[in-house]
């Protein structure tokens, strides 16, 4: 009896244990934002900063150009995730549900890409993007992923999985009343399958918003940077004293949404992510 | 009749349906990896001409001293993530799957946060966090003793630093999965171990441990294959220094391409990371007939 109390009282230090070191690092992200330049090399650190600087993260606006990286994210992101909605919805659904010739060869061609990462093809990228003449130009940013490129495998993949657990007399009325197969993925088929969509959508934002690599070979200007290329840009700023409070205050709002999202959605999270086995 | 005529109109959407997905596919992903196969055979500096060299980058790449190190400092991040990462997030999942504990879904959340944040953002953070003097990480260390320790800018601490820092944002992730793997085991299983009389350590080793083995399978293979891709700490963190010490294959292939316009040559070194990356998928697929346990 004691010994089990011991075990259970083990249990439970070393889980918040882990916890608190898990979320230390984003405390000292937040605390080191609001501190002014001074106060951010004291030792022994100031956990909680006196006073609050909150203009920091209105310098950040100001001396960067974090705004028009904000706008490109926002933009980047929003045709990423429409795009991606159309591809895999459709996608998924044809795979999992209608029969046509050579469907089981495609799915696999289009499984396999999933070994390709996009590093391994940087320079012939580069190479289509600017024949296209696309480099710096949001449908560089949006078109390749919005059609399912670099990844985007994974969410057909996962749309295929949730399609295919939906008993077929559902669509089997829709059949025999003469509705084209269009039609019964809109109307009949999508509603059903909400909870995946909420993972899709999740997934989708998530990788769009979070993207470094791809806009790091395609864009060069400025104001066509994202804002993870806004924050590596920070990297100027090491010479001489660095501003770890701005460049915390630059972190914090760049990471705020997608936590955001993630704290009212964990639930289709997880379940996106332990029903394929796989990464968004 | 009208299921006939379904059966017909099934051939045209389905083809309509994938459509975007394929042009996706071909335009984006295809066609890009075979250029980049031909390109591995020319000298191309990003402008200007293609110039057809044949087998010469194939033989400098073997001799090229920087990618060999580059390829050794891929090796040592990702042994470094396999085995401290790997049975952490097994530890965690554990700890998370015991029946007692309350708060299972807050504590997931938790462990989850730092995987879904944006990966330069946490860089830049850990940079901060990791800085000789200032950093948070000395300051713990000096607290319980120890030295400091000049993190990102000793060849012999970059690599470590970039480890625990990775370690960190990625262990979340291996525990979800290992966590739907332990949920899977049946219950029965244990029953029978504990009627047989057996203790807590006998039923992780002889039931626990041999029915997760194709999750601990499918995560270790896709940590290699992810770890191998390691860029974008390496660019934040480190630009791959000190001394090359964190000048990962990626990272090398960027630079190669990006800053000293062999792009030619960068492709060489992409194509051969390929090929390593399916080499691994094969070896661990033979690896997995012979100690995956299937029940």
């Amino acid at each position: 009896m004691v010994k089990s109390i011991i075990f259970k009282i083990a249990i439970y230090v070393l889980v918040i244990l882990g916890a608190i070191g898990m979320i230390m690092p984003f405390f000292w992200m937040v605390s080191t934002s609001l501190k002014d330049i001074n106060s951010i090399f004291v030792i022994p650190p100031q956990w909680i900063p006196r006073p609050c600087h909150w203009e920091n993260y209105k310098k950040v606006f100001e001396l960067l150009n974090f705004g028009r990286y904000y706008l490109n994210t926002v933009i980047v992101t929003a045709g990423r995730v429409i795009g991606m909605f159309f591809t895999c919805t459709m996608a998924g659904y044809a795979f999992a549900r209608l029969k046509f010739p050579g469907r089981n060869v495609l799915f696999f061609m289009l499984l396999s890409s999933l070994m390709i990462p996009f590093e391994v093809l940087m320079v012939p990228t580069f190479m289509l993007i600017r024949n296209l003449h696309w480099i710096n130009t949001y449908q560089a940013l949006i078109v390749p992923q919005a059609l399912g490129a670099f990844g985007g495998v994974f969410n057909i993949f996962l749309m295929k999985q949730f399609f295919s657990t939906i008993p077929k007399e559902m669509e089997e009325a829709a059949i025999i009343e003469g509705a084209s197969p269009f039609r019964i993925f809109w109307s009949i088929m999508l509603p059903l399958v909400k909870p995946a969509l909420a993972a899709l959508l999740i997934f989708t934002f998530t990788s769009a918003w979070n993207d470094f690599t791809y806009p790091l070979i395609v864009t060069n200007t400025d104001n066509m940077k994202v804002l993870s290329l806004g924050i590596a840009g920070f990297k100027g700023f090491r010479e001489g004293m660095t501003q770890w409070n701005l460049m915390m205050a630059a972190s914090t709002v760049s990471i705020l949404p997608v936590v955001g999202i993630f704290i009212f959605a964990q639930k289709y999270f997880i379940e996106g992510i332990t029903t394929t086995g796989l990464k968004g | 009749m009208k299921r006939m005529r379904y059966k017909h109109q099934q051939w045209l959407w389905g083809y309509l349906l994938i459509l975007p997905a394929l042009i996706g596919f071909f335009v984006f992903m295809l066609y890009p990896m075979f250029t980049g196969v031909y390109l591995s055979f020319t000298a191309w500096g990003g402008f200007g001409p293609v110039k057809w060299v044949g087998l010469e980058n194939w033989i400098k790449l073997l001799h090229d001293k920087h990618f060999l190190k580059a390829v050794w400092n891929t090796v040592y991040y990702t042994l470094g993530i396999l085995a401290i990462g790997v049975p952490l997030a097994l530890l965690l999942a554990l700890l998370l799957n015991q029946k007692f504990l309350r708060g299972r879904n807050f504590f997931r959340a938790v462990y989850y946060l730092p995987v879904i944040s944006m990966m330069v953002a946490v860089s830049m953070l850990w940079k901060w966090l990791l800085s000789p003097n200032h950093g948070l990480v000395n300051y713990f260390l000096g607290f319980i003793g120890l030295p400091k320790i000049n993190w990102l800018l000793d060849p012999r601490w970059a690599m470590p630093g970039l480890i625990l820092m990775s370690i960190w944002k990625g262990t979340g992730f291996n525990m979800v999965i290992f966590l739907a793997g332990l949920q899977g085991i049946p219950k029965m299983y244990y029953e029978a171990a504990e009627i047989d009389g057996a203790n807590s350590w006998h039923k992780f080793r002889y039931v626990t441990l041999p029915l997760l083995s194709p999750t601990t399978y499918f995560i270790v293979i896709t940590t290699m294959i992810h770890s191998f891709q390691i860029f974008q700490q390496a660019y934040i963190l480190t630009e791959g220094g000190p001394r090359e010490a964190t000048t990962t294959i990626v990272y090398y292939i960027y630079k190669n391409a990006f800053e000293w316009f062999q792009m030619g040559y960068a492709c060489t070194q992409a194509v051969l990371l390929l090929v390593i990356l399916v080499l691994a998928t094969l070896f661990q697929q033979w690896l997995q007939k012979r100690w995956v346990f299937y029940g």
